[in-house]
């Protein structure tokens, strides 16, 4: 497929890794925001084959492993409530909350369905007008878009039983929290492509100046993941801090203009819990006031319960901030793996706990 | 799952009040949601996510990565 298989070559992969063992003098620390990007280093064993040059810490750039367990909670209540229908995206389901995951509430019982896309939620809602239709609606801004599209849709037409229970979280204040712990241990960050798609990169200049760091935006193939490192490698040397794009076929600096109006029109942000991290400022966002009859937590408001932290064996929160590597965990492999995880990094095919697992059995 | 592949538009039509596009990736052909990138033609190619499109992918910035990355290919083949 074009556009993909000229990016997998292996020659070219082959000349990059040679290129970024010539420019680099020392090993550099990078880490990459995107599960994504985590699954693609692991994947091709870039860690091992470039282990001299370049040390990967991976970040928070998976959104099922950073939505709190008290989301998964109230998705759960409102499954239960009498006529709705709760639509998610598949890799939610087996992510538990804080007794039990959408999977063992469904098989009790709720009508929880797994849906591609929630522009497909809105169909649903105009096919079943007697029942209330909620989409579970994680992830960053590449998915927000999507989401501000279905609600100007639904307002358009007028649909009265279409709703969103809002988890979505934002990289830049995440990453702004993670490089201003004392002592972080970053010197470049590899910025998630498909995210920048959207928002372009232009609030990763402040970012790359504060706190001097090169934030090189990368695609997902070898070639591009490749490429972004070589970049951030050749800044980290002449000891500049800038932003650079490596995935100039799909991020504008401004990025989508039209995604971003839509997504202006209907969001606003705020504070956010991430799951293991805690609350970032302003690192979420939630439906406008003028949209606030689709809000899904107005509707059907969260129960009290008391607050639950996550398993003490489990160190998600600390690998969720590149503050620990998966297998330094000592229930990795061992009282933790895919079949039976016990945090949401394990779980998610995009967890970098799972790429460890998967790839990297060799640990 | 900020996953987001490639595809070839075929053709462009309404559905359901929102416009969509027939796009062929590799191997399957699937319906997307083109609101946000509504200039988009025929043989362009969208990068698309949970059935919407989120970006033309850009041919002549693909092709300058290429033909870059080829010169360093051929540059380590010199002499």
């Amino acid at each position: 497929m074009k556009h993909l298989s000229e990016f997998r070559d292996r020659a070219l992969a082959r000349e990059l890794v040679a290129a970024i063992r010539r420019a680099a003098t020392r090993q550099w620390t990078l880490m990459d925001v995107c599960g994504g990007q985590t699954h693609g280093i692991v994947r091709n064993g870039l860690d091992i084959v470039l282990a001299s040059q370049v040390r990967f810490i991976h970040g928070p750039g998976c959104p099922v492993c950073v939505t709190p367990a008290s989301a998964i909670d109230h998705a759960i209540e409102i499954a239960r409530s009498p006529g709705v229908i709760l639509c998610s995206f598949g890799d939610m389901l087996r992510v538990p909350g804080t007794s039990k995951s959408l999977l063992q509430a469904k098989s009790e019982g709720a009508e929880i369905r797994v849906l591609y896309s929630p522009l497909d939620a809105l169909k649903i809602a105009r096919n079943n007008p007697t029942r209330d239709v909620v989409f579970f609606a994680v992830g960053f801004e590449t998915t927000t878009p999507v989401y501000a599209t279905a609600v100007l849709h639904a307002a358009r037409q007028g649909l009265g039983n279409f709703f969103l229970l809002n988890s979505h979280t934002l990289v830049p204040p995440a990453l702004k929290a993670i490089l201003a712990v004392p002592g972080c241990e970053v010197q470049a960050v590899l910025a998630a492509g498909h995210v920048c798609t959207v928002t372009g990169w232009r609030d990763y200049q402040p970012i790359a100046a504060r706190y001097r760091v090169p934030v090189v935006i990368t695609g997902f193939e070898l070639a591009d993941l490749l490429a972004g490192i070589l970049g951030a490698v050749e800044q980290l040397e002449n000891g500049r801090a800038e932003v650079g794009n490596h995935y100039a076929r799909a991020v504008r600096s401004e990025g989508n203009p039209v995604a971003c109006e839509n997504v202006r029109q209907v969001f606003e942000t705020c504070d956010r819990e991430w799951r293991g991290i805690g609350i970032i400022p302003a690192s979420g966002l939630r439906l406008r006031p003028e949209f606030v009859q689709f809000d899904a937590a107005l509707r059907w408001p969260a129960g009290r319960r008391p607050a639950c932290a996550d398993r003490r064996e489990c160190i998600a929160g600390l690998v969720l901030q590149g503050r620990a590597k998966p297998v330094s965990c000592h229930s990795f492999g061992r009282t933790c793996t895919p079949e039976r995880p016990l945090g949401a990094p394990m779980i998610s095919a995009e967890g970098a706990c799972a790429a460890y697992y998967a790839y990297a059995r060799r640990y | 799952m900020c996953l987001a592949i490639p595809g070839e538009v075929l053709r462009i039509r309404e559905h359901d009040g929102l416009l969509h596009a027939d796009v062929r990736f590799a191997g399957v052909q699937r319906r997307i949601c083109i609101e946000c990138t509504p200039d988009v033609h025929p043989g362009d190619y969208v990068l698309a996510h949970a059935g919407f499109a989120l970006q033309r992918v850009d041919e002549r910035e693909a092709n300058l990565m290429l033909a870059a990355l080829r010169e360093l290919e051929a540059g380590s083949e010199a002499p």
